[in-house]
């Protein structure tokens, strides 16, 4: 059975499933003699303090993973162990009731939970959640059963879970790991992130396979193609098998290039840089071989928590990432809130049109007290490296001018409080808007580099809905249309002698990358991962036959016709595989 | 005991985060603390129940506060509450 999914983190892997299923906890109820109701009590307290051991285990070692930035939830789920409602409430119910620990902590934990459920609030809904999860953990603990772990797994296998919690993944013993299939999730989530830290395949978002395996059933997973296949045919086994094979040999070939320049057969240099997502991930740069950090996505700090980061916290990941990264450089994008991913904490009106609403750049320049804490903490971070700040989703010069201005007084309130930072910190529109596209040569004026964000370009010049699956046909990065908006942005920079990327999906596609070279763009940033294919594609060619091939596609009046004529012209997989 | 109603200026209300903060703070006190609002009462020391009276910027409450340091933890409670940075 085929499930397809969104693709994650790259590679093949084939495995046993190891199917993580929350067990339904069965609560006894029987009374407790009178005299015996202290040391019912004491049980009850002697498995809160093991709760706590273990939640201090589990905070201490995702702490060390993922770093100190990473939203740190086991603090609330501690609050919420310790509080005085919660024991003494269950105290009173086995004094009272002359009843047994598990059966009094159930009934707290229901009245609670009623209560939290009628709150409107979403943010606080889903801490709802938090408190569940430490109910759950006490309850185990009164009843003697061992926590489901992934901390001692016998064998290598592939791990099959509804989600993966952070405090799942700091336990899970990673030599015996391959992959991850989840149900849920996107690009962005904690198992993605996870996966691609790890360097090991993974695909979310698949649905209920949960529910369509068993421990056991050998799977396999695609994370280039994004689809999980459980208990394949012998044939689908083979072909798998040999892709995985394949590309192994091609990661070693390519793997050699690791240090070279992305450079065409006649010097002409192009730098490939990394989009990243947490300030660990800067690690990444070195065993792809990016030269540096195209796009830093900051929206990951603000999602999943209750409060907006300080701009203490902010500055550390910055720094983080600033010093690690040097002497490559990094671009980081302030945040791009809105549109699909909005923080729980920002109470922001439901929108009809949310991807032409309050979002990114016009939701910052309408709450500077976000923006500017944003912009201290990168202006700060700028002398422990190369830090460049990007705008996204700019529509007009005009709000190019307003970021610019809060920039400037964040820098006078730098310099009245003494505190450091670089003067020559270089400043970035993302081109992701027809209006923004189609006035580059004005806003080129006033920044110092381009970067296209191509996956919202697509979907603005297209008009199209990206998640619409009736109108999909239409998001066509290679349609005449992108090409002409890409072609007009970068001669816009050019005549005004500035640099532009191109950092979406597309960057990373190597079926694009002749074209993106043609096109004159100067800079691509991807998915580390995708970097030494795009870099040997580079390295096959000449700028001039790229150029005229381009110019050729250029030519054409369909997506179809340009699409077979890259694919004819030039084919990406031979050029990948061909012997240097 | 002393009571005093205000407006919570907290820009992000009491959500997870900050009401961490605030049960920290009130944990400091001998004092009984409590907050109140709609007519419900919620004990300071417990972050269940002061989640649970869902408290938003702008909300109004009533607090409460009983015993020997009654005076200085009234004031460091208001001050949170009013305070409109983190």
């Amino acid at each position: 059975m085929l499930i397809k999914g969104v693709p994650a983190s790259p590679g093949i892997v084939v495995g046993k499933a190891f199917v993580l299923k929350p067990e339904t906890l069965t609560i006894p109820k029987y009374k407790i003699p009178q005299k015996e109701i202290a040391d019912e009590i004491k049980r009850y307290m002697d498995a809160l303090s093991l709760t706590r051991g273990e939640l201090i285990g589990i905070q201490k070692k995702v702490e060390k993973e993922l770093g100190e930035s990473y939203p740190d939830i086991f603090s609330a789920h501690l609050l919420i162990l310790d509080d005085p409602a919660l024991r003494e409430k269950t105290i009173n119910i086995i004094e009272k009731e002359n009843i047994n620990a598990e059966n009094a902590v159930a009934q707290v934990l229901e009245k609670i939970g009623m209560t939290f459920s009628k709150i409107e609030d979403k943010y606080l809904r889903e801490r709802a959640q938090d408190f569940k999860d430490v109910g759950r953990r006490i309850l185990k603990n009164l009843l003697g059963k061992q926590e489901e772990t992934l901390a001692n797994l016998a064998d290598k296998v592939i791990i099959v879970a509804h989600d993966l919690a952070p405090s799942e993944t700091a336990q899970m013993d990673k030599k015996n790991v391959l992959g991850f299939a989840t149900d849920v999730g996107g690009r962005t989530s904690h198992t993605a992130i996870m996966a691609r830290s790890l360097t090991i395949p993974a695909v979310v978002g698949l649905g209920d396979i949960t529910q369509r395996i068993e421990s056991g059933e050998r799977i396999v997973i695609d994370g280039h193609e994004g689809v999980a296949v459980i208990n394949p045919p012998k044939t689908t086994l083979e072909r798998y098998l040999n892709k995985k094979k394949q590309l192994a040999v091609l990661e070693k070939k390519l793997n050699k290039l690791r240090k070279a320049p992305a450079q065409t057969t006649d010097g002409h240099i192009i730098s490939l840089m990394a989009n990243i997502e947490l300030p660990k991930e800067v690690e990444l740069l070195d065993r792809y071989g990016a030269e540096g950090v195209g796009l830093y996505r900051t929206e990951f700090f603000f999602l999943n928590r209750s409060d907006i980061p300080s701009e203490e916290e902010q500055f550390q990941a910055y720094k983080y990432a600033a010093e690690r990264a040097y002497p490559l450089p990094i671009v980081i994008r302030t945040l791009d809130l809105g549109g699909d991913k909005f923080a729980s904490v920002l109470e922001t009106p439901k929108e009809i049109n949310p991807f032409l609403g309050w979002r990114a750049i016009r939701f910052c320049l309408a709450r500077p007290d976000i923006f500017k804490t944003q912009l201290r903490a990168i202006l700060r971070a700028s002398v422990y490296g190369k830090v460049s700040v990007m705008y996204p989703l700019i529509s007009t010069l005009q709000e190019l001018r307003q970021a610019n201005k809060f920039l400037e007084e964040v820098k006078v309130e730098l310099k009245k409080e003494k505190r450091e930072f670089s003067q020559k910190i270089k400043i970035g529109a993302m081109i992701e808007t027809p209006s923004a596209a189609i006035t580059a040569d004005l806003i080129a004026q006033e920044v110092d580099f381009f970067s296209i964000g191509t996956n919202d370009l697509i979907q603005y010049a297209m008009a199209v809905d990206r998640i619409n699956e009736k109108i999909a046909y239409l998001y066509q990065p290679a349609s005449p249309a992108v090409l002409r908006f890409i072609k007009h942005i970068v001669d816009s920079g050019h005549r005004k002698g500035i640099k532009t990327a191109v950092c979406g999906e597309i960057a990373g596609d190597i079926n694009l990358t002749l074209i993106l070279l043609g096109l004159g763009v100067d800079e691509l940033s991807m998915g580390p991962v995708a970097i030494p294919e795009v870099k040997q594609i580079i390295r096959s060619v000449s700028i001039e036959e790229a150029r005229k091939i381009t110019e050729k596609a250029m030519s054409f009046d369909s997506t179809e016709k340009v699409v077979n004529y890259l694919k004819s012209v030039k084919e990406p997989l031979k050029l990948l595989y061909k012997s240097n | 005991m002393i009571e005093k109603n205000l407006k919570i200026k907290h820009k992000w209300g009491l959500h997870a985060r900050p009401a961490g903060k605030f049960i920290r703070l009130a944990a400091k006190f001998k004092s009984e603390i409590y907050l109140e609002k709609d007519g419900e009462k919620a004990n300071g020391k417990s972050i269940l129940e002061i989640l649970s009276l869902a408290l938003e910027y702008g909300s109004s409450v009533k607090v409460i506060v009983d015993g020997k340091d009654e005076k200085d933890a009234l004031k460091t409670i208001e001050n949170f509450l009013l305070q409109e940075e983190e």
